[in-house]
């Protein structure tokens, strides 16, 4: 069968992460590794970034900027993604639903295009 | 500022397109065939409505006059299609033949079901039958059948636009079979007024009007089953399985909104009403005396409602229900099930001896309630390191935020510290 690969983007308010209480947080981090743990299992999962590692960089008249963090214009901050490889786009959306993240914001599916 | 009649016309094309829409649809395809045609005619018939109504007033046989414009659309559509083409005659035939059954003046006749079992044919690929049905019976959008059923809009569209040319194309027909065909695609037809019915149910907490508004369309649709094959078994028990499914609906939250398994339910929460309807169908369905899946799965909720009174499941019956039900449906969810009700009979260790079976099975890797059974047993025979792990899968597995909360805490128990 083949299978694609699909980018699952993690959409979340972090500010609303950062206030929640310490148990709600050991929650949600609980959550995330038992989805990683279960995606592992069904040997869907090749690539993951689950935490707010990034740098974001920008040209602004000609001269680059980079910044530390995510891109954060918007409330809602892409958190993390996962690289899943799966059949067909409707077993990618089931995965998508089981995501924590879908919970508190939104997880967007994109496939990805082999180079 | 809207006028009286504007009012009352949109309320009456609402009320037409909410309760007959399945119908006009029906009769319409029952006589061209032709189910995005009908569906496109029946809107611009219904747009047609809203831009007339108000100023003529709301027609005495509302019915019958979106009918009559619809049949109008349909003819003009063929023949733009057919411009140039011999194809006149038949043309003129569709045009009599839907202008002969309009004609009948009382109510138009009912061809519901027939589509359904148009629908729900094996010629048309599992997966699609259920939303097919609710776009043509129930007048979903493509976006909104997509959303309940979990796959991309543009895909679910594809997938509905493919499977009514194949019923054109293919040429299947519309009627309900009779004799032994009857019973299997009756099979088929229940199969995908469930499929909706779980939809809708999957969403506990009642946050996605669109979900809620699914269970509600599938007990609809059970109802009309049964209202139109009121001698099968297997319609009433269906009937049954999703009143006493929907009696329980809110009982499965607590007023802090956490998840509250079925054995821990107060029964002073049930809907007693919905139960003693699903009693009264399933008796129905017992003196037709052929069992099947639906009157066990409506029966094995008897037996956990009959705590109400007993203030205990029957689980020696549930036991046997399940055992029954697997020998005609060889499904793993079965058999999980009936792993749960042995640990409750015979203790958490023959219940896992059931599970084992199932080890080898791939289908299972990804199949939450399979992980949360095992781990609740394991945990229940003193094995803490193994239900653990079997915690994390299921957790990991879960779509719904509470019942995952539930799970965190079960593992937790499980497993202190």
């Amino acid at each position: 069968m083949q299978y694609t690969l699909y980018t699952l983007l993690i959409y979340s308010n972090e500010v609303a992460m950062q206030n929640a209480s310490k148990k709600d947080r050991d929650d949600i981090l609980a959550a995330y590794n038992a989805y990683s743990e279960a995606m592992q299992k069904a040997g869907v999962i090749r690539g993951l970034r689950p935490s707010g590692m990034s740098t974001t960089v920008r040209a602004e008249n000609g001269k680059t900027k980079v910044l530390n963090g995510p891109y954060a214009e918007t409330k809602e901050q892409i958190g993390g993604y996962f690289v899943i490889e799966v059949p067909d786009l409707d077993a990618a959306l089931s995965w998508a639903a089981r995501c924590p993240g879908a919970s508190y914001g939104a997880v967007e599916v994109r496939p990805d295009w082999p180079m | 500022m809207p006028q009286e009649g504007d009012e009352q016309a949109h309320l009456t094309a609402e009320r037409v397109a909410r309760g007959n829409y399945g119908k006009l649809v029906a009769f319409l395809v029952a006589r061209t065939r032709d189910v995005a045609g009908a569906e496109d005619a029946l809107s611009e018939a219904f747009a047609a409505a809203l831009e007339s109504w108000p100023g003529s007033g709301v027609p005495t046989n509302p019915e019958a006059w979106l009918i009559a414009v619809a049949r109008r659309k349909l003819v003009d559509a063929a023949r733009r299609r057919r411009a140039g083409d011999e194809a006149g005659p038949q043309i003129q035939l569709m045009a009599e033949e839907l202008q002969a059954a309009a004609n009948v003046d009382t109510d138009i006749p009912d061809d519901r079901l027939a589509l359904m079992f148009a629908c729900a044919h094996p010629a048309i690929d599992a997966g699609v039958r259920a939303p097919l049905i609710l776009q043509t019976i129930l007048g979903f959008d493509a976006a909104t059948v997509a959303s309940a059923f979990l796959v991309a809009p543009a895909t679910m569209g594809q997938r509905l636009v493919r499977a009514k040319a194949k019923i054109r194309q293919a040429g299947i027909p519309f009627r309900v079979p009779d004799g032994a065909d009857l019973a299997d695609r009756l099979d088929a037809v229940l199969e995908a007024i469930y499929a909706t019915f779980s939809e809708g149910w999957t969403d506990p907490a009642g946050t996605e009007s669109r979900r809620r508004d699914l269970a509600e369309e599938g007990i609809w649709l059970g109802r009309l089953a049964v209202s139109l094959l009121p001698n099968e078994p297997e319609a009433l028990g269906l009937l049954a399985l999703m009143l006493h499914a929907e009696a329980r609906r809110a009982a499965r939250r607590d007023q802090a909104g956490d998840y509250v398994p079925l054995t821990a339910q107060d029964p002073a929460t049930w809907n007693g009403r919905l139960i003693d309807e699903a009693e009264r169908q399933l008796l129905r369905a017992s003196k037709l005396t052929a069992i099947g899946r639906f009157q066990l799965e409506a029966a094995i909720q008897s037996a956990h409602v009959v705590r109400r009174r007993t203030g205990k499941a029957d689980w020696v019956a549930i036991e046997r229900l399940y055992a029954a039900l697997a020998a005609i449906t060889d499904s793993p969810v079965v058999t999980i099930n009936r792993a749960i009700a042995i640990a409750e009979t015979q203790g958490a260790t023959s219940g896992l001896n059931v599970l084992a079976t199932l080890a080898d099975d791939p289908r299972l890797i990804d199949y939450q309630p399979y992980w949360a059974a095992r781990a609740e047993l394991l945990s229940r025979a003193g094995e803490a390191i193994e239900a653990d792990k079997a915690y994390q899968l299921a957790i990991g597995l879960e779509p719904d935020p509470a019942v995952r909360r539930f799970l965190q805490r079960r593992r937790e128990r499980n497993l202190p510290g």
